[in-house]
């Protein structure tokens, strides 16, 4: 899926199936978030959003795919990046963006706080649906 | 599966995680450090972050852990070296490693080490005398 108002650059494509995933995933995207000139510490919240999110695809989702690419839109430049699994799908997403609450043995800090530390952040799930989340850090 | 390594200088062990951590490496560096305290009775664990460039929820939690484990073992653990953006991005996420001591780098964490050691040997030394 992409957004209707973004011009779609190449989209990198990597499977989420176990923990060294976890870490390809976030180099792939630091070195995407560098080559944009993000700032340091927009790198350092986009890293580390993804680290979370993808964690959860791989703990929750029972593993599935990360998608990354830079995003053109009216002028600025930002970083996407998709979490996709066909796993349980999350069946209340208000209680499931609540600090402190997991269906597992986390903190409850993983969607509720990865959501803090981007810009444009969706979620499209449904019991037995699986599971996509989309984030986007903008350049500032 | 990598180890990260834990040299013991003194009383003090000291682990400098110098990679990116994956999850179960730094699940194996928890048992490995509460392991090696009992093993050597080590009184204080310094953790050198200053190569994490991200903290998240896991290792966060790993090392609030670490840190309540060692307490428990008789030790006190310290955390130095933690880039500012790194800082920033784990308050942002909702992590604030409660009960975890922190320092700016080795030099300091080495100091903050000896003068809790200290106030602990006086302690221990003061509850001796009083029971005599």
């Amino acid at each position: 899926m992409s957004s209707p108002t973004s011009e779609s650059a190449a989209t990198l494509t990597l499977p989420i199936v176990n923990d060294g995933d976890v870490v390809r995933g976030r180099q792939a995207v630091r070195d995407l978030a560098v080559a944009a000139k993000l700032s340091l510490i927009d790198q350092t919240k986009l890293v580390t959003a993804t680290s979370e999110l993808a964690r959860n695809t791989l703990v929750y989702g029972g593993g599935g795919e990360l998608r990354a690419s830079t995003r053109h839109e009216s002028g600025r430049v930002g970083i996407e990046v998709e979490f996709i699994d066909d796993g349980p799908g999350i069946p209340d997403m208000d209680l499931a963006l609540t600090d402190g609450w997991t269906s597992g043995s986390g903190l409850g800090l993983g969607l509720s706080g990865a959501k803090r530390l981007v810009d444009d952040f969706e979620v499209d799930s449904s019991a037995g649906h699986g599971t996509r989340v989309r984030i986007v850090k903008w350049k500032r | 599966m990598d180890r990260i390594p834990i040299l013991r200088i003194g009383d003090v062990l000291l682990v400098s995680i110098q990679i990116d951590l994956q999850d179960q490496i730094a699940l194996a560096l928890q048992d490995d450090l509460s392991n090696k305290i009992v093993e050597t009775g080590a009184k204080g664990v310094l953790i050198d972050i200053s190569a994490l460039e991200i903290v998240d929820s896991f290792i966060g939690r790993m090392i609030s852990t670490t840190a309540a484990v060692s307490r428990v073992l008789d030790a006190e653990t310290v955390v130095v070296g933690m880039q500012p953006a790194v800082a920033i991005t784990l308050v942002e996420l909702g992590l604030t490693l409660d009960g975890v001591r922190t320092a700016l780098d080795v030099d300091r964490g080495l100091a903050l080490l000896a003068t809790a050691l200290r106030s602990g040997h006086a302690e221990a030394e003061a509850d001796v005398l009083a029971h005599e």
